[in-house]
């Protein structure tokens, strides 16, 4: 079994498969050690519910390589995987041993997401030096020792851009406003919390960044308010001088090698059409953690990693048998995505079942989630509040499987009651 | 007079919505906890708030210039600018193990400053 990448999701992944009795297990990493960008969120909050422990990244990152090592994982770091073949011939490079090529039983997917940049934004102005992404700066700062700036604006709720700001004011920078073009927080609200508002940083919602100015480096920042279509209102400009804008608008799931092996991907959540094993359209090919959908906890990256090895061992092993019926799973009203994408009614009788989702909107009040198969409603359960910045889940329960066997689509909504 | 607060919890990512009752500046009812962390920091919140600090230390002869530490509990949020400033003037030797003690009894408070991972020699 070859995993691509050793971040929380692909090692998770390797240390279930060895416990599930797959032999060989190789995960190849382009870094030159493994945990991911884990060892760059140097903050806590980590591990609770997959550890009952709080813990700081690095040390959530740390249980999980010694796992691996325990477990007899192996591993190829520095190593950048170039093509993987729908036969699961996988190429891939090093300084030390030029091209290499491997063959796997079984491919487990582990490339986590990726930051949206400038680019993706398209904020006119100049060209100047001073414009990173948050997980740049939190690379720079954390792990490389480097100051990227001292007077930041920063762009995008995400909870990278808040961890962020309360990291750089720590380490004395001045952070002048966070700003957020959705009428709502996009990370979570503990981070509002404890990293804005304990060190009295300015979040601005409905508001974004008109125009970078600048020649050789950031010399301020325009922002401006935005209406209902999120266009910008004449008249609420704002120059805001600074010496380095950060960008936190997202992360988006890296597909480039799973794009090329031909495998679906959802165009809601950019990353595989996976079934409740984690396995994606194409036989012998799984995915694990944020490469999948971008989760808001690691604890649920490792979980879902668990998943995809233990199905891709079970691959290995010839234990997996094709489904005979497969449901489809939609988003209804205020739900963005379901994930997984297809469901095998038999895997019910296995055990419960769980689909995870993103609303649309924030409700500050009690919501019905509920579930319907072919119309009719099957479960649901009841959220004190539900916001875009934090993943649902709902369980299916193992009793479902005899009355889901002849439905065709679950769909998922999320109501006020 | 019972004078109504709300907060936002942030012992865990679940950041509950609590609705706290003060009666002359104290805790006398809470609302919207998710588990009995909750009601812990709503005491601490209004009365002593205190947070996890995270941040690096340089390391020498270490594969990365800094080893990122934590304290081991939460410490007064209103010094923690002098504990920054004290563990900018800390270092260490690397071969580090997680969970080494980087600073003893910090701020005079009984915790610790410990290493947030392993950290070879170069």
């Amino acid at each position: 079994m070859a995993v691509i990448g050793g971040g929380p999701g692909g090692l998770a992944a390797a240390v279930a498969a060895r416990e599930r009795g797959a032999e060989r297990v190789l995960v190849i990493e382009r870094a030159e050690e493994l945990g991911g960008i884990l060892q760059q969120c140097i903050h806590n909050g980590f591990g609770l519910e997959a550890l009952g422990r709080d813990l700081p990244g690095p040390a959530y990152a740390q249980h999980f390589v010694n796992r691996a090592h325990e477990t007899g994982v192996q591993t190829l770091l520095d190593t950048m995987v170039l093509e993987i073949t729908p036969q699961r011939r996988i190429y891939a490079t090093n300084s030390r041993q030029g091209v290499i090529e491997l063959c796997a039983g079984a491919v487990v997917f582990g490339m986590g997401c990726r930051e949206r940049t400038r680019g993706a934004l398209a904020i006119p102005g100049t060209r100047p030096a001073g414009v990173f992404t948050a997980g740049t700066a939190q690379r720079l700062v954390n792990i490389e020792g480097y100051m990227p700036g001292r007077r930041f604006v920063i762009l995008g709720s995400g909870d990278i851009g808040m961890i962020m700001a309360r990291r750089l004011t720590l380490e004395g920078a001045r952070v002048e406003r966070v700003l957020e073009i959705m009428p709502y927080l996009s990370g979570l609200k503990r981070n509002w919390v404890q990293c804005l508002q304990d060190f009295h940083i300015p979040l601005q919602l409905s508001r974004t960044v008109l125009e970078i100015r600048g020649t050789q480096r950031v010399e301020a920042v325009v922002s401006v308010a935005v209406d209902d279509r999120m266009l910008p209102i004449a008249g609420t400009e704002e120059t805001i001088p600074c010496d380095t804008l950060l960008l936190s608008v997202g992360l988006i799931p890296e597909n480039e090698l799973s794009r090329r092996v031909g495998i679906a991907l959802d165009p809601l959540t950019a990353g595989p059409i996976v079934d409740e094993g984690m396995g994606t359209s194409v036989p012998g090919f799984y995915a694990a953690g944020n490469v999948v959908h971008v989760y808001d906890l690691v604890d649920w990256v490792t979980l879902a990693g668990e998943v995809a090895g233990r199905s891709a061992a079970d691959y290995i092993a010839g234990r997996v048998r094709p489904a005979v019926h497969r449901l489809r799973t939609c988003a209804g009203e205020n739900v963005r995505y379901v994930v997984p994408q297809w469901l095998d009614p038999e895997s019910l009788a296995l055990g419960a079942q769980q689909l995870q989702l993103r609303v649309r909107r924030p409700v500050e009040e009690k919501v019905k989630v509920v579930v319907t198969a072919d119309g009719v409603e099957i479960a649901h359960k009841t959220e004190r509040y539900v916001r875009p910045g934090e993943m649902v889940t709902v369980k299916l329960a193992p009793e479902l499987c005899e009355s889901l066997r002849s439905a065709q689509e679950l769909q998922v909504s999320v109501l006020k009651p | 007079m019972i004078e109504k607060k709300s907060l936002i919890c942030v012992t865990c990512p679940m950041g509950c919505r609590l609705d706290v009752s003060l009666d002359g500046g104290s805790v006398v009812a809470v609302e919207g906890e998710g588990c009995k962390r909750g009601l812990a920091y709503a005491q601490d919140e209004i009365k002593d708030p205190r947070r996890v600090l995270t941040t690096t230390v340089t390391i020498f002869d270490g594969i990365h210039p800094l080893l990122p530490v934590h304290t081991t509990a939460a410490v007064p949020m209103a010094r923690i600018p002098e504990l920054v400033a004290a563990l900018r003037k800390v270092s260490v030797t690397a071969p580090v193990r997680v969970g080494d003690v980087v600073a003893a009894d910090v701020l005079d408070s009984g915790i610790d400053v410990l290493a947030s991972r392993d950290i070879q020699r170069r």
